[in-house]
């Protein structure tokens, strides 16, 4: 584990552990937490009185960068309900704007970047034509790329509002219907808690379900502490004897057993987050992951490059069998030419 | 990383890291004198290094990172890894920075207030500002305004003043000394302008301004009154943390353009310029 | 079809500060600023009593300002909250 993602992991998992800190650690600890996303969180984690007046000041314009993308993140997801809710479909929160948007202690501090929601798969065309008339646009124009999100992803191209200058990802599963798990995505509209005003959020078992996905399917595990600092704050929110259960089941629900088991084994590992015993069955696999996630040096680099380009595979095996696969990657390459 | 300088420019703590020592060593040259940071917690980091690992030794291509990203940030040739590290100096700040509202302005200061001068690459704030200093003005710099957000108040922020391509003569006819000179890069040939001792001695000095201008270099001599309104959707264009410091931004904003007079001018060459505004400062 | 009814944030989470014949508006939910011009600060104001409809909006309009030379205040007035609608200011309730 680089030293400075060691830094950080600790101060995550105890802020007191920041008390002796030099300079030089806190420089590392606070580039490491930028590169990984996760300053807004120490921000709010740590007590501001009790570091030096330099740290206090940084963490400090950290925490009103969180609250302005927390600001920006509710807006967002107002305006989509106002320009869907003719429609009367359901619109489901996900990540971060969810977090925020129900109070939950993993939205504390968050970087919250595109607002990414789920709808029925049947209402796309609708949902589309209704954000296009709000002001949202086509982000890409590339043919080739606007047929492969049509035909393989789980989401539409990513539009962008032509005011606002703000993503937003329509989603209809929560993995690319080429990837071999195949989520129940009728099951994730129909356990949706509502908030009240028209928007959604995922049942709580769905949410830690769809955190796991996100860490290992969305691209090499980058931002992955982030990712599974929310699958901490989720499950110790969560916790229970019943939501254990309920937990193991959706996932094997879902055809995720895997990729949950191995989320909560690393928060476990890596935040301590209180697991129950039987959830703790060690696989080979895990170290490798583990590594990967910690690779933060004190200049917010990630070293380790072949670890990297295995990830970065690998991430793509999640969601494309091998022959598009090859595709995929020739088309992009001869692209980048 | 393996060569690395940390020093002080006004209010921001900057550390700036390379794979390569040339950058470093310019860095260090350009910025003798400036206040470096022992045992302090830098407040943004730039990184300069190889896109690809080979491009360490093979036509060196410097690319520029940091806390704060720009997925467009275009690397530059070895030669240039002074400038690169100037550039990711203002990305860190553009992107970065919440502490001030930021303005993209030239900034002098005199009798104990402070002429701000807006506009676009090429509109003459630089150098304006550089040869307002060599007559005798506060440099206070030539690329950011930091505008207090308790009390409107602009901070130094003296880095080295970039001049482009006739400007270097400009400074050079003034008595100015420019060095290093960077040619062929993206943006012409930039020289290099190191403030006066006063301005780097004096970088914690902060005072209120009293004149906001909108130079247009190049074009006969013209003075107009410009409404609060136009003057604060300018400085929003020009702001590059406006949007993202909330009320605060906006709080500041307001109250710079409702008490600070702005005009937009016209002058032909750098005599006029300077005589113009000499003319127009007295009159405020 | 009936006339939409309109409907606005309370006005404490607007910050109004005149410049000149131009008003600038922070809107704290969406942290965007607005530059108004008459009659639309006026508009908001007069929503703050509750939803109305332009026509409703016009009738409230007229208990403070001389309305008499307007050929058309209605159609006016639901062509300035279309504009604050799409600007995130007001709402078709």
């Amino acid at each position: 584990m680089s030293h400075a993602a060691r830094l950080l992991v600790a101060a995550l998992r105890d802020p007191t552990s920041v008390a002796t800190l030099g300079a030089d650690d806190w420089t590392a600890l606070l580039t490491a937490a930028r590169a990984e996303r996760l300053i807004g969180t120490l921000a709010h984690r740590l007590d501001t009185r009790a570091v030096p007046p330099g740290v206090a000041r940084i963490l400090a314009d950290a925490a009103e960068g969180a609250a302005q993308e927390r600001r920006a993140a509710l807006w967002e997801a107002e305006m989509a309900r106002r320009a869907l809710a003719p429609l009367g479909v359901p619109v489901v929160l996900l990540k971060g704007t969810a977090f925020v948007a129900a109070g939950l202690d993993a939205g504390q501090g968050r970087s919250i970047g595109d607002l990414d929601i789920l709808v029925p798969r049947a209402d796309l065309p609708a949902v589309e034509a209704a954000l296009l008339d709000a002001g949202w646009e086509w982000v890409k124009d590339d043919a080739y790329d606007d047929a492969y999100y049509r035909r393989w992803m789980h989401e539409l191209p990513p539009l962008i509002h032509r005011d606002r200058d703000r993503m937003i990802d329509v989603h209809h599963t929560i993995l690319p219907p080429t990837a071999r798990p195949t989520p129940d995505a009728a099951a994730l509209l129909a356990d949706a808690v509502p908030l009240g005003n028209g928007l959604s959020i995922l049942s709580p078992a769905d949410m830690i379900v769809h955190a796991a996905v996100h860490l290992f399917g969305d691209g090499d595990l980058a931002g992955g502490l982030r990712n599974l600092w929310d699958i901490d704050r989720l499950l110790r929110e969560y916790d229970g004897t019943d939501f254990w259960a309920a937990l193991a089941a959706r996932a094997g629900h879902h055809q995720l057993r895997r990729e949950v088991g191995r989320a909560v084994r690393l928060a476990h590992d890596l935040y301590a987050t209180p697991i129950p015993p039987n959830w703790r069955v060690r696989r080979g696999a895990d170290a490798l992951y583990r590594r990967r996630l910690v690779a933060r040096d004190g200049w917010g680099r990630q070293p380790y490059p072949f670890t990297r380009l295995g990830f970065y595979v690998r991430s793509h095996w999640l969601r494309m069998p091998p022959a598009m696969l090859a595709r995929h990657l020739w088309v992009k390459a001869r692209r980048a030419r | 990383m393996r060569h690395s300088h940390a020093l002080r420019i006004g209010p921001v703590g900057f550390r700036v890291g390379s794979t390569w020592r040339a950058p470093i060593t310019a860095l260090r040259g350009l910025y003798a004198g400036y206040p470096t940071l022992k045992a302090e917690v830098p407040d943004l980091t730039v990184r300069l290094y190889p896109e690809r690992p080979w491009r360490r030794w093979l036509r060196p291509s410097v690319a520029i990172g940091g806390d704060f990203w720009l997925p467009d940030a275009a690397p530059l040739p070895l030669a240039q890894g002074l400038l690169a590290a100037e550039m990711g100096m203002n990305l860190q700040v553009a992107l970065g920075w919440r502490r001030h509202l930021l303005l993209h302005c030239s900034a002098v200061e005199r009798d104990g207030r402070v002429l701000l001068m807006s506009g676009a690459s090429g509109s003459g704030k630089s150098t304006l500002a550089t040869l307002l200093a060599l007559a005798g003005w506060r440099f206070l710099g030539d690329e950011f305004a930091f505008v207090a957000l308790d009390d409107g108040a602009i901070h130094p922020f003296p880095r080295a003043a970039s001049l482009k391509n006739e400007a270097v003569a400009a400074v050079r006819a003034a008595g100015g000394m420019v060095g290093p000179v960077l040619a062929g890069t993206p943006k012409g040939t930039i020289g290099y302008w190191r403030p006066p001792e006063t301005a780097i001695s004096r970088m914690t000095d902060a005072a209120p301004p009293k004149l906001l201008l909108f130079p247009r270099f190049g074009e006969p001599e013209r003075v107009e009154t410009m409404a609060p309104s136009e003057t604060f959707v300018r400085l929003t264009q020009a702001s590059t943390n406006y949007v993202t410091l909330g009320q605060t931004g906006f709080s500041a904003l307001t109250r710079l353009v409702q008490t600070v007079p702005a005009l937009a001018i016209g002058y032909p060459d750098s005599a006029a310029g300077l005589a113009l505004v000499e003319r127009l400062w007295s009159a405020a | 079809m009936t006339d939409p009814v309109y409907a606005v944030d309370p006005p404490s989470v607007r910050l109004a500060v005149p410049l000149d014949a131009l008003i600038a508006v922070y809107h704290r939910p969406s942290g965007a600023t607005h530059l108004l011009a008459a009659p639309s600060p006026e508009l908001l104001d007069a929503l703050a009593d509750g939803p109305a409809d332009a026509a409703s909006l016009r009738d409230r309009l007229a208990a403070h300002y001389d309305l008499n030379g307007e050929d058309d205040a209605v159609g006016a007035i639901a062509a300035r909250m279309e504009e604050l609608v799409a600007a995130g200011l007001a709402w078709r309730a």
